[in-house]
């Protein structure tokens, strides 16, 4: 072995174009992981299909609510791309548990590159499962009634929601001691709360307790904007006692702002502090 | 030149049987240039010890610099000298090892040609041809290790860490890496290693630390902490065991302390290694005891590490380090 070159730095400019060079690094790293882990593809194309297919066709006979493809979407978006914010908790956790995070602390890096990275990941999964889902919807009979605008701003609302939402499950993974407590944990929560809501029947056919929770859960007034948006809510349904549901574009807005304005900063210092083992 | 120096790190761990001390006012000071090992079992502090050198803990109290920059209050300046690897090879099993390597140029912010260029200049150094252009997953132990150490090694960092660096490989792995190590050294990098393998700490380091309980027990060269605890050692091997009684007597008699017996190996520390194996074998001759073999040895590390902190290194079989010694 000959003696080793020595490296020169090359001027990374200010913080903050170093904090986008290094979070897009980070990104790299993940983008790659997408690609080279078969698994997370399927679950990223194959389960909305799936789900889009199944409460689609199967439910939909037996569901009392009109033009139920239409209202059943909005729905299934937004429990898909909660799930796929949960990929950024579990991935963080076997980080951790792998030692990597070691490595990456040791780097003169920004310390919230390696977070921007995992959450990006999660970001792109959800956008192609979006792209999947409108498309399989599309097929079913799903269909946009408002404008461009419209589908854009519920997309928007739908990813911006789970992007937010994975800064929460960044924070969650890195304070377990293994990937498969975040896995069991976000099964544990996630179905219920988006089960009690308004993603897959209306709120008005729930039993009293259940219809005060629903109307008072997140994901309902997630739903109920992406519906708004689309153009695929129901006049006939009674107007909903929630001030969540009567404002929900409001709502998810304020939901988004709170988590990030709470969950970036507390990722980034758990982040500073943590190390394996 | 000193280029680490440690001062009274304390850090304790809550758990829940009280409080564990990982670090108990552990000072080290390591000279530009040289290798320090870290030596003790597991739980002695030596791992706490690499963290708090490489910014990954803060200690609860004492300082630590690193070519005079403070670790504790600036962090930053300190990780871009530094190349540390853990006790687990910290490699993303998805990146190739070139993507790997890149990667960690990048964030060193090496700029994107460099790191692409250091990367392979690594990947040809360390032999890592076949895992270049290939995702690590499905690569073995050994090979992961090579990608973390030259990770470790992206900006030929003036100071490098190496925690446990040969824990898990096998032999063959273990000399290749060992010898990776002596030729950085003579490059000039200072290491500060640890590990629980005594024969590593003797072969590689200029200096040792004997760690127990987070605190440095014991400090000096192989040679110079092998004299702290005496002379030479007599070793017999008789032909029958029967006879390991009355051996085990006589070397007892010209012995300082008590004789060991291993099988039909009796071992025993001397003041003056000539002269006592001299009565040794004249006493034993007297009382007629065949001998298989017999001679003196000097110390192992082993030894000094059961007479100061009274118990022995973990996970190393005693007879492993003898024969090392004995070859060398």
């Amino acid at each position: 072995m000959t003696a080793l070159s020595q490296p020169t730095y090359e001027s990374v400019g200010s913080p903050f174009a170093q904090l986008l060079s290094d979070g897009w690094i980070a990104t790299r790293r993940n983008l790659i992981k997408i690609k080279r882990v078969p698994e997370i593809l399927v679950f990223t194309i194959l389960q909305p299909i799936m789900f889009v297919l199944l409460f689609s066709q199967v439910y939909a006979g037996a569901m009392n609510v009109p033009d139920y493809v239409n209202f059943l979407m909005a729905g299934i978006f937004a429990q898909t791309v909660i799930f796929g914010s949960t990929f950024s908790g579990a991935a963080m956790a076997q980080d951790l548990k792998d030692g990597i995070i070691d490595r990456f602390r040791t780097l003169p890096m920004s310390p919230a590159a390696v977070l921007i990275g995992r959450t990006n990941g999660d970001l792109v999964i959800n956008s192609i499962s979006m792209m999947i889902m409108m498309g399989t919807g599309w097929l079913v009979g799903w269909r946009v009634t408002t404008s461009v605008w419209g589908f854009l701003g519920g997309v928007a609302v739908l990813l911006l929601f789970s992007y937010s939402f994975s800064w929460v499950m960044a924070v969650l993974g890195m304070s377990v001691r293994s990937p498969e407590v975040i896995n069991n944990a976000s099964f544990m929560i996630l179905f219920p709360l988006t089960f009690i809501s308004n993603a897959f029947v209306p709120i008005h056919t729930m039993p009293e307790v259940l219809k005060n929770i629903a109307e008072w859960n997140p994901v309902s007034a997630l739903v109920e904007s992406a519906r708004m948006l689309f153009g695929n809510t129901n006049p006939e349904f009674p107007e909903p006692t929630a001030w969540t549901l009567q404002n929900p574009i409001i709502t998810v807005i304020i939901g988004i702002v709170v988590m990030l304005a709470i969950f970036v900063p507390l990722s980034v210092t758990k982040f500073k502090s943590i190390s394996s083992r | 030149m000193t280029i680490i120096q440690a001062e009274g790190l304390k850090k304790t761990y809550t758990s829940k049987s009280g409080p564990v001390h990982a670090l108990a006012g552990l000072n080290l000071s390591v000279p530009q240039g040289t290798v320090k090992a870290l030596l003790g079992p597991n739980g002695a502090g030596k791992t706490t010890a690499v963290k708090v050198l490489t910014t990954l803990i803060k200690p609860d109290e004492g300082r630590a610099h690193i070519d005079g920059i403070d670790v504790v209050n600036n962090p930053k300046a300190a990780r871009r000298i530094i190349g540390a690897s853990g006790q687990y090879a910290a490699v993303d099993e998805n990146l190739t090892g070139f993507e790997n390597l890149e990667m960690v140029g990048r964030l060193y912010h090496l700029g994107a040609k460099t790191a692409r260029k250091r990367a392979q200049e690594l990947i040809d150094q360390f032999e890592l041809t076949e895992a270049g252009n290939r995702p690590v997953k499905g690569f073995s132990g050994g090979m992961r290790r090579r990608i973390d150490l030259a990770g470790a090694l992206v900006i030929n960092p003036k100071i490098l860490f190496l925690d446990e660096p040969t824990t898990g490989l096998d032999p063959r792995s273990r000399l290749a890496l060992w010898e990776i190590i002596t030729q950085l050294v003579n490059d000039g990098t200072t290491l500060l290693l640890t590990t629980q393998y005594l024969e590593e700490a003797d072969h590689l380091a200029d200096n040792i630390a004997v760690i127990d309980g987070g605190r440095v027990i014991a400090e000096g060269t192989s040679d110079e902490l092998k004299a702290q605890i005496g002379g030479h050692r007599v070793v017999v091997t008789l032909v029958n065991e029967a006879d390991a009684g009355s051996a085990r007597e006589i070397l007892a008699r010209h012995g300082d302390g008590a004789p060991t017996v291993n099988d039909r190996t009796l071992e025993v520390s001397v003041i003056e290694g000539p002269r006592a194996l001299q009565y040794v074998l004249s006493d034993l001759g007297q009382a007629d005891i065949q001998l298989h073999d017999a001679g003196m040895r000097r110390p192992t590390l082993d030894d000094v590490f059961l007479t100061l902190t009274g118990h022995r290194a973990e996970d190393e079989p005693s007879t492993n380090d003898s024969e090392m010694e004995k070859a060398k």
